[in-house]
């Protein structure tokens, strides 16, 4: 089980400590052109969760490989996956083939953007033509929002990702006391405490339908709720939002998961691993019958 | 620059101060900072932790005001003594303090970093401009400032000649750099991290978005 941030919610650069407590970072998502972002108000916090619209401010693919990867390299000691973006798949996967180089360990796809207007092509489509250019390890960031995950996520594996990042933000919008959109943009990325039952299910449906690794993420803040997602089917887990509240929240989290599964009588992540599925299909079984 | 903590520290008191309420803490290790720099306070109950600048700090205690108007700020204010609360910082950068004729104004709730600011500048003169009466009680955490009340405004108020260092309101900020172009100017921006993790916070610097958490709240204006 490793520990990784979700893409977008911290910036190794400004805060190489809390980067380097992570086991792997994973960046701000790259895309062809330089982004400025959209216009403020990005940020908004709701009773349960919070909503952002960046809208993927990036310095653009070049700027990213030729000065901010190499200061990246120099701040961590961790493994740098780095998150790409594009408008189609021929953008990924040039962007993809910018990135084939050895201080890159891992390539996620965010196919699932609520900020942007998203790619056309189909998240399988984006995923069939970067592997084609790229030896790197594909991870797919997926949508919350996808009718049948597991569809999805058979179509993913069959275009050849390695892996998925389960979930994505929710899109929302949140009215200010005018009765107007709080957010510039009128909607954003729906995060924290409210994501975590839609995080479940999404990666309990994804496990159903393959067994690729799966980075688990939506709303964890302590060490149960990264169990619960590794009960479901997860093999790495992602912080998100709770690093905005709480930057030493990694070193937390692996401390409590590391209690969690000790409370429960299990030596590893991999003893509670997909408990939650076998569950699961045992009472749909006995349900049939 | 002193090296930002994260703690969690016991409310030592809640204060009503006119409409305004100043929520001290223990110090534990944290440094103070410099004035104008940000403390993140954890919100009860609430997803994110919200941006206050230091607003005194006596011996062994940070104490922060804020304005009770949406559902952190009013979490906070109900605090009680002794209960807990994360408390993260200094962050950001503060004010530059090697001025030759420092002026001090403030806006309602962005008088919260002038009196530690006036503490470390030798209690130089102040022009504090409030909404009310009420609000304006707030003005006895600077003895001897001059104060205004709306709709007298600080711009009416500013003697010239003065290295102005200001926090208010963003519209009285416009105004005060129209007559002090070189004036120290803290604003604010919703903020979910203040250590420069979200992007939320991004304020047009030179023409470009960049964040207030890094490179502010404190800018100069020219």
């Amino acid at each position: 089980m490793q520990l990784l941030n979700a893409s977008g919610c911290l910036d190794a650069l400004t805060a190489p400590d809390v980067a380097s407590s992570l086991d792997a970072f994973v960046t701000k998502t790259v895309t062809p052109e330089p982004r400025e972002g959209n216009t403020p108000v990005r940020i908004a916090e709701t009773d349960f969760g919070m909503l952002n619209a960046i809208g993927l401010a990036n310095p653009g693919r070049d700027v990213f490989v030729r000065d901010v990867l190499p200061r990246l390299c120099d701040a961590l000691d961790v493994p740098i996956w780095v998150s790409v973006g594009g408008f189609t798949a021929r953008e990924y996967a040039e962007t993809c083939e910018q990135l084939a180089r050895d201080e890159v360990a891992c390539v996620e796809l965010n196919l699932s953007c609520p900020n942007v207007d998203e790619a056309p092509e189909s998240a399988a489509e984006i995923v069939r033509a970067c592997r084609d250019v790229t030896a790197k390890p594909l991870y797919a960031k997926v949508s919350p929002h996808s009718w049948d995950m597991g569809e999805t996520v058979r179509a993913i594996e069959a275009a050849g990702a390695d892996g998925l990042s389960l979930v994505n933000t929710l899109r929302g919008t949140t009215l200010d006391a005018r009765l107007r959109p709080t957010l510039s943009r009128g909607t954003g990325g729906y995060s924290g405490p409210a994501l975590r039952p839609v995080a479940l299910a999404a990666v309990l449906a994804a496990r159903r339908a393959t067994s690729l690794p799966i980075v688990g993420m939506g709303g964890v803040e302590t060490g149960r709720h990264a169990l619960e997602l590794i009960a479901c089917g997860a093999t790495h887990i992602a912080l998100g939002t709770v690093l905005f509240a709480d930057p030493d929240a990694p070193t937390r989290v692996r401390t409590e998961l590391a209690a969690e599964i000790k409370s429960l009588g299990s030596g590893s992540a991999e003893d509670v691993f997909g408990v939650a599925l076998d569950a699961v299909a045992s009472e749909v079984n006995s349900a049939t019958r | 620059m002193s090296r930002p903590r994260r703690e969690r520290r016991s409310v030592v008191a809640v204060e009503a101060i006119g409409a305004y309420v100043l929520v001290r803490v223990t110090r534990g290790s944290l440094d103070p900072g410099i004035p104008g720099q940000f403390f993140m306070l954890e919100a009860p109950g609430r997803v994110l932790p919200r941006p206050m600048s230091l607003c005194l700090a006596p011996r062994g205690e940070l104490a922060f005001l804020l304005d009770p108007i949406g559902p952190g700020t009013r979490a906070l204010a109900a605090l009680e003594p002794n209960d807990r609360l994360h408390v993260f910082g200094p962050l950001g950068n503060g004010f530059r303090l090697d001025v030759e004729r420092p002026l001090l104004v403030g806006g309602g709730i962005g008088i919260a970093p002038l009196p530690y600011l006036a503490e470390a500048l030798e209690q130089p003169p102040a022009v504090l401009g409030f909404r009310s009466e009420h609000h304006a009680e707030a003005a006895a955490l600077l003895p001897g400032a001059d104060v205004v009340i709306d709709p007298v405004l600080v711009t009416d108020a500013m003697p010239g000649g003065r290295d102005v260092l200001a926090c208010g309101p963003e519209p009285m900020l416009e105004a005060v750099r129209a007559i002090a172009p070189d004036a120290q100017l803290a604003w604010e921006a919703p903020m979910a991290c203040g250590y420069g993790a979200c992007y939320g916070c991004v304020v047009e610097i030179d023409g470009e978005l960049k964040r207030l958490c890094v490179e502010g709240p404190v800018l100069c204006s020219s």
